[in-house]
């Protein structure tokens, strides 16, 4: 094995044009099913939730926001009395409810409104039928996909500890679709591994912790969770992402290693898994490789998409701009990924400029910047489906290199354009 | 604290934003932290607008915090300054910012910029969008106005108006302003200045060359042309052409400034809305029960179209623009409805479904409750989602407008003549229980009608009543009503029962129920 050389990194500090951890909202509260999480903040972030979401097909979907008014910015002990109250409501309408989850904003942190303190308070006064946590999705602390990874560190210490005498266990971490966690939890049961996954979709049914557990995460934006699992005693394996063939493969094959599962167990689940998924990548990959693909940051899953956009399917790295690069988590990425100019943090406009000096044939960006960016003639992808989409995973290898491929596909066949 | 789940309105530096985007030569520094900048999407990907809206966001940090939020400020408005070359700067403060006190409008008048630097105060936790975009808009009317030092004196025909109002991101902002000049044009009218949407700092400045003003949207437009009117002597037109009669009063109204004879727009065949909702296929349409929700403006001119315009019987008015909340109650009140002013949807739902309407006339929330409860609905006001911002050109306001108004109305709604057959064919055994141009393709067997995958509304089950309430013979006559009404039959039948102590439904107390609702 090499060793990584030395990153080149261009540090920027100017506009960032991302979400804040709120939006992490979006798909937290589909996963774990009788989680509620009401943001303790202004009409912006009740206008983000709903802008960004896009969809309001739910009449009563299981978050909220409570909005702080001028009377609530007058006096702090008003301001925690109305959040009882509101929770207090909130959770006489929902009584499905078990756990619910006070989501600081940044006004909230701003007027220093102690949501960790509120939630012990509740959680005292709603015992035992709801349980209630706090973390922040403030747009001043975190950065989109930060808000799961702030979410999912404040369950940690709600884990149960594992028993004494405890085998070893596999704990899987980050929210995936649960249609690809059922694909991936059947590849384990093949390989005689007993994993389960974290978060979970009860909330009481969370996973026992401790030194036994191995942790592998299944999202790369999740330090302060693993940092958390690590506090007690979990060890985390060291793995690239489950993206694309190459990356799922890798993900399978540290868990098998860390577990003692054989060579030739691992090949014969594996393989035929891979090839197929090989097999459903080969149309995207005619179209896209020896292309050249611009990443602006967004959801820190970059590193791990430009690996499998470089490797797999033949496109070249005009830059990989992410909110942040966790060296460590994404150890293995950075070893498979070429030399390439990484970019973390965000001047958005200085940015553009690159990017329109290096003229990429494909732009992954936010939905901010897509259409302005099209009418300029470039083709993008908007990276909020890449998070929002199944992408993980040797079955949905195929589907993700197609949400790349899909918008040459459609500026191939049309005989119109954005200038005509 | 206010318990929210989706909102009508959005914060009021959105409504700043709307009115900054729709102009040329400015742009606006928004003291913010990088959340906020989802706001841009609204424009690029809801509206489709071809280029960012001019906002510069200075995305503070936590970190920035303890330390020079205001040198943050300041630099992000030299930069943007220098990048965009804008005629005017608008500076102000999101919500959070306006928490850390560091008031932008004063760092603003520091920088020395060659160009004139407007602060906006916009109480992020007392107002909503609309009243940010009011508020914005008279703002850089003062700014770019200069006052005369006494109105001017005006004599003879007023020719020359101001549009006020339209914005970015406005529900058919972009269609009304075109019908609103061909018929000021027919008129005789020319359009001094039409802001903010095309305007430019310099152009505001000539705001005060109009003789009257059309205040289109008064959400927007009414604190600039209050000042305006008072300031120039200018005359505010406040009638809001929606609608043939609107449209009329409207013609009447600038006719009578302008000195022109409105009689040749006051004739027949402008709108084809008064013949196709006379023409016998509409007779369907009378007394359908219509719900209006949306703001002040659409809300009230929705109800009159809908009464006066095609016959419905109003059923419900409401509006979550508090600012309109009087002439909205005091319509209701003439319409002898229930009138509702609330920006809890959850209250809207709730009315909506005590109510019963045949129709929804509302926004894209009224859309979403209307589609849960299997209620046919129509958009008449923001918010709005993207196919709310159609290709074609569909205005809302004259002649055309009252056309859109027609066609986009009573599309969702039983044709007529359709109607009539669904009721003869009804015992066919081919018979298809939904209405042949709404819905998809028709499942595998053909049929006639084909099905459409609309909720209809469901049979009471057996199970679902323990008493078993309905008889089979009842259970299935009601099954063979249309499913548009077995809803309401259905609701109307049970409550009939349960007012007499009825504890068993059969034939005759579905007919006597149906009976006794028909008085
Ligand atoms: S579900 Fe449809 S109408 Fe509703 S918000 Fe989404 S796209 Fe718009
Ligand atoms: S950035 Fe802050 S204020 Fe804005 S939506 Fe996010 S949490 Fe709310």
């Amino acid at each position: 094995m090499t060793a990584v050389p030395k990153l080149q990194v261009l540090h920027e500090r100017g506009q960032h044009e991302v979400f804040c951890g709120l939006t992490g909202i979006m798909w937290l509260h589909r996963k774990i099913q009788d989680a509620f999480f009401l943001i303790v903040g202004s009409r912006t972030c009740a206008h983000l939730m709903q802008s960004a979401a896009g969809v309001m097909i739910f009449a009563e979907p299981r978050f909220a926001t409570a909005i702080l008014e001028e009377k609530d910015l007058a006096g702090l002990s008003d301001a925690n009395e109305e959040l009882d109250k509101a929770a207090a409501r909130l959770l006489a309408r929902r009584p499905d409810i078990k756990l619910l989850f006070l989501v600081g904003s940044c006004p909230s942190e701003v007027i220093k409104l102690d949501l960790s303190r509120a939630a012990l308070r509740l959680s005292a006064a709603h015992a035992p039928n709801v349980k209630v946590l706090s973390y922040s999705g403030s747009g001043i602390e975190t950065t989109f996909t930060q808000g799961e990874d702030n979410c999912l560190a404040a369950l940690v210490p709600e884990l149960p500890a594992e028993e004494p005498g405890a085998s070893r266990s596999l704990l899987v971490v980050g929210t995936l679709p649960d249609i690809v966690e059922d694909q991936l939890q059947r590849t384990f049961e093949a390989l005689g591994i007993a994993a389960t996954f974290f978060p979970p979709r009860r909330s009481r049914a969370l996973p026992p912790v401790g030194p036994h557990t191995r942790v592998l995460l299944a999202q790369p934006y999740l330090a302060e969770t693993a940092r958390r699992l690590e506090e007690r005693g979990a060890q985390r394996l060291k793995a690239p992402f489950p993206l694309g063939v190459e990356g799922t493969t890798q993900w399978f094959a540290a868990a098998a290693s860390e577990f003692g599962v054989t060579h030739e167990k691992l090949a014969a689940v594996v393989t035929p898994l891979a090839e197929r998924a090989r097999i459903a990548l080969e149309p995207s990959r005619q179209r896209l490789s020896g292309k050249r693909v611009f990443f602006f940051p967004d959801s820190q899953l970059e590193v791990p998409l430009a690996r499998f956009l470089s490797r797999e399917l033949g496109m070249h790295l005009v830059e990989v701009g992410t909110p942040f690069l966790h060296q460590e988590l994404l150890s293995a990425e950075l070893e498979l990924l070429p030399g390439v100019s990484l970019s973390e943090g965000q001047d958005v406009e200085r940015q553009l400029g690159r990017c329109r000096a290096a003229k990429p044939d494909l732009v992954v960006c936010g939905m901010g910047l897509c259409n302005p960016l099209e009418v300029e003639g470039f083709t993008t992808k908007w990276s909020i489906e890449l998070v929002f989409s199944p992408v993980q995973g040797f079955e949905q290898a195929g589907d993700l290199a197609a949400l790349f491929a899909r918008p040459l596909a459609r500026r191939a066949l049309l005989q119109v354009n954005a200038c005509s | 604290m206010q318990l929210s789940v989706w909102t009508y309105e959005g914060p009021p530096h959105v409504g700043a934003m709307r009115v900054v985007t729709a102009m040329r030569g400015v742009h606006y520094v928004l003291h913010a932290p990088q959340g906020d900048t989802y706001a841009d999407l609204l424009f690029t990907m809801i509206e489709r607008r071809r280029e960012r809206p001019p906002v510069t966001y200075t995305t503070f940090q936590a970190r920035d915090l303890g330390g020079d939020t205001a040198g943050l400020f300041k630099t992000a408005a030299t930069e943007a300054y220098e990048r965009f070359k804008p005629e005017l700067l608008v500076v102000g403060a999101s919500c959070t910012a306006e928490l850390i006190q560091d008031d932008p409008g004063g760092l603003g008048k520091t920088l020395g910029l060659p160009v004139p630097v407007v602060p906006l105060e916009l109480s992020a936790y007392q107002h909503k969008e609309n009243w940010g975009a009011g508020e914005t808009f008279y703002r850089l009317v003062r700014a770019c106005v200069p006052p005369p030092a006494s109105p001017p004196a005006r004599a003879g025909p007023r020719r020359r108006c101001n549009v006020l109002g339209p914005t970015a991101l406005g529900f058919r902002h972009r269609d009304d302003v075109k019908e609103l000049e061909g018929l000021l044009a027919r008129l005789q009218v020319t359009v001094n200045v039409m802001a903010p949407l095309g305007a430019s700092p310099r152009d505001l400045a000539r705001l005060g060359d109009a003789d009257f003003n059309v205040v289109l949207y008064p959400e927007i437009a009414a604190p600039a042309a209050t000042w305006l009117a008072k300031a120039f002597g200018q005359v505010n037109v406040t009638t809001v052409p929606i609608g043939v009669g609107a449209t009329q009063d409207f013609i009447r109204e600038v006719a009578a400034l302008a000195e022109v004879d409105p009689s040749p727009l006051l004739g027949q065949g402008q709108s084809r809305l008064p013949w196709y909702s006379s023409s016998i296929d509409s007779t369907y349409l009378t007394g359908k029960r219509v719900f209006v929700f949306g703001d002040g403006t659409h809300a009230l001119a929705a109800a009159r179209v809908a009464v006066e315009e095609l016959g419905f019987t109003l059923v419900g008015l409401g509006t979550y623009s508090r600012e309109q909340a009087r002439a909205v109650r005091s319509a209701a009140e003439r319409y002898g409805v229930p009138a509702l002013v609330t920006e809890d949807h959850l209250e809207v739902e709730e009315l909506m479904t005590k109510l019963q309407p045949e129709l929804v006339l509302g926004t894209q929330m009224e859309r979403h409750i209307a589609k849960r409860l299997g209620v046919p609905c129509a958009v008449i006001s923001a918010p709005v989602h993207v196919q709310d911002f159609p290709a074609r050109y569909s205005p809302q306001v004259g002649f055309e407008g009252a056309n859109v108004l027609f066609d986009t109305w009573v599309h969702p709604l039983m044709m007529g003549l359709e109607e009539h057959l669904l009721h003869m064919f009804r015992d066919d055994f081919e018979f298809q229980d939904s209405p042949s141009h709404l819905g998809a393709a028709p499942p595998a067997k053909a049929a006639p009608l084909p099905a459409a995958p609309l909720p209809a509304a469901p049979l009471p089950a057996k199970a679902d009543s323990p008493h078993d309430l309905w008889s089979d013979e009842a259970r299935s006559e009601l099954q063979k009503i249309p499913f548009f009404v077995r809803g309401r039959a259905r609701r109307n039948t049970e409550q009939f029962a349960k007012d007499r102590g009825l504890h068993h439904i059969t034939l005759e107390t579905l007919y006597d129920a149906k009976a006794h609702f028909q008085r």
